[in-house]
């Protein structure tokens, strides 16, 4: 078990998104930055979707009740347990009863909480994401607060546990520098992004600065959308849409010019006109994006988001050689 | 040819200038795409709709097919390679459909209309220039289908309300409503399933269930499916 001492307002249990019921009216939920929950289970030897801890708000505080793996991946939050610092992208063994703590982030806006064998919460229709509209699905279907206990997942047969590796933990470069995509300018993350139905719908010059333009991220920006303010887009035409499914990472443009860009726990379906889509690779930036920051659009086709989703899977799968190989070669 | 000219053609094709409800092909990421369907959107043209959404849930690498009003989502397991061919076969599909006839089931659903459940009848009232009564006449004879699901876990969009009684969006959402709050948003009416933040008028209140998780399907309701709104109390 793992026991919640203190929370900020907006903690979650989420895995990688609950799919296939969209027709219901149930979007994805999942964890914003999917690369950080994904490399907190590689590194811990779990399941590729077993649940973890999304932190956005600080401070943050949980005690071990039991001898725990575990993994901070995502933001760097200078963390400690029982006071000693716990490097960013790293996992670790905790003792019965020691106190892990995440200060305020020095870059990125959400941290991950991986544990061996992962969060032990009900599937609810597929997933362990929390379903905030919903009410279901995470822990109890709510964020989590002081005092909450979580069970965890008896770890796989063979699993190697941390401890049996290494007393001081092992850890990865941040995808960042795997990754990387630069803006052309410090504090600024650039994102790529797909023209959508209405994109020819703007004007010239409004669709110029769409690409030129920094877009402020505003305080009105949570897991179920950003709101953007920059030179704003101007429409040729009065646009009136019928309801329709949408996906994480549209970019709405409400009546104001200033775009919304639909996050994991937006609604599936709306009807804004869509300016385009930030590619599915690129979320997990999104979901480090701070507010205040700025973001940049890079215009892509498909044949190059496709390519870029690949980029992230073999990313992905490559670490995961990498960690398997070390674990191998540890343990003999 | 490349993948990057079959894209280019598809983000090309319609042509939204004047034409608002012609058939419309578009991206949504790598992994989904949009079928904006051409016309009026009314029950024959959803029945097309419910039967493209049947046929492509077969096509290769479709994650799930997603009706809405007079559209369908496609989403993907991995982005679809041959976008052109996919697209030829979405306007074939609709050019052939007659429409699947799903004959779903009914409730009657009661509707405490005005007073704390219903803050925005007023507004109807003044948008309209139509009196309460007539309101609620008008909101309660109709059979409405469920065309879609989708906004929340359990929500139903409703086709066949009255175009007398359609007022629009309000500018300001209201933060948070009620779970079965009876709303109208522009010329389509609908029943929250859950509570949370709406733009949409608040007219009524009713009480049911319309989603449960642990219920196989979850939803109370289906496309195809049929309610009437009953008149269990008017407060004015």
């Amino acid at each position: 078990m793992i026991e919640i001492l203190a929370t900020g307002a907006l903690s979650t249990v989420q895995d990688l998104g609950r799919f296939g019921v969209l027709r219901f009216g149930v979007g994805t939920s999942g964890a914003m930055d999917d690369i950080a929950l994904a490399v907190g289970n590689i590194l811990l030897g779990n399941d590729g979707n077993a649940a973890g801890i999304e932190v956005p708000i600080l401070p943050f505080r949980l005690r071990f009740d039991a001898d725990t793996d575990f993994a901070l991946t995502g933001a760097d939050c200078a963390a400690t347990l029982d006071g000693q610092a716990v490097p960013p992208w790293w996992c670790l063994h905790a003792r019965r009863g020691q106190v892990l703590a995440l200060g305020v982030p020095r870059s990125g806006a959400r941290a991950y909480l991986t544990v061996g064998g992962g969060l032990d919460v009900p599937a609810v229709l597929g997933s362990r994401s929390t379903q905030l509209r919903g009410s279901f699905g995470g822990f109890e279907g709510r964020p989590l607060k002081k005092g909450d206990a979580l069970a965890i997942v008896a770890r796989a047969e063979g699993a190697t546990p941390v401890s049996a590796i290494s007393a001081s933990g092992f850890g990865v470069r941040p995808p960042e520098l795997g990754l990387p995509l630069p803006s052309g300018q410090d504090d600024v993350i650039a994102v790529r992004v797909l023209p959508a139905a209405e994109y020819d719908s703007y004007t010239a010059e409004s669709l110029a600065q769409f690409w030129r333009q920094p877009w402020l991220v505003t305080p009105q920006s949570d897991r179920y959308g950003y709101r953007l303010e920059g030179p704003g887009l101007q429409a040729t035409r009065s646009m009136e849409l019928r309801s329709h499914g949408i996906v994480p990472g549209v970019i709405q443009v409400p009546h104001s010019g200033q775009p919304i860009i639909q996050l994991r726990d937006a609604q599936p379906s709306g009807g804004y006109p869509k300016v385009g889509t930030v590619i599915e690779a690129d979320l997990w930036r999104l979901g480090q994006a701070r507010i205040g920051q700025s973001l940049r659009f890079v215009q892509v086709d498909h044949g190059q988001a496709t390519a870029a989703l690949e980029e992230k899977e073999r990313y992905l799968f490559q670490l995961q050689q990498a960690v398997q190989l070390q674990r191998k070669i540890w343990n003999n | 040819m490349n993948r990057q000219t079959n894209l280019k053609k598809v983000a090309d094709l319609p042509a939204p200038q004047g034409a608002p409800h012609a058939m419309r092909i578009s991206l949504l990421g790598a992994k989904a795409i949009l079928f904006e369907a051409p016309g009026a959107m009314d029950l024959p043209h959803q029945r097309r709709i419910w039967e493209l959404a049947q046929r492509f849930e077969r096509w290769p690498g479709v994650a799930e097919t997603v009706p809405g009003m007079s559209n369908l989502m496609l989403t993907f397991h991995t982005p679809p390679a041959e976008l052109d061919r996919l697209q030829e076969a979405l306007r074939q599909a609709w050019d052939e459909s007659a429409g699947l006839p799903i004959e779903g089931r009914h409730i009657d659903l009661p509707v405490v209309y005005g007073g704390e459940g219903g803050p925005h009848l007023a507004d109807v009232v003044s948008h309209t220039g139509l009196g309460v009564d007539e309101i609620v006449q008008l909101h309660a004879a109709p059979l409405y289908t469920v065309y879609a699901l989708g906004s929340h876990p359990g929500y139903c969009y409703l086709g066949g309300m009255d175009p007398r009684i359609a007022t629009p969006r309000r500018k300001v959402p209201v933060v948070r409503l009620p779970g079965g709050a009876v709303s109208i948003g522009g010329e389509q009416t609908g029943v929250s399933a859950s509570a949370g933040p709406s733009g949409w008028n608040t007219i009524g209140h009713a009480e049911m269930e319309f989603f449960d998780p642990r219920r196989e399907p979850p939803a109370l309701l289906a496309p195809g499916d049929t309610i009437r709104f009953c008149i269990a109390k008017v407060i004015k």
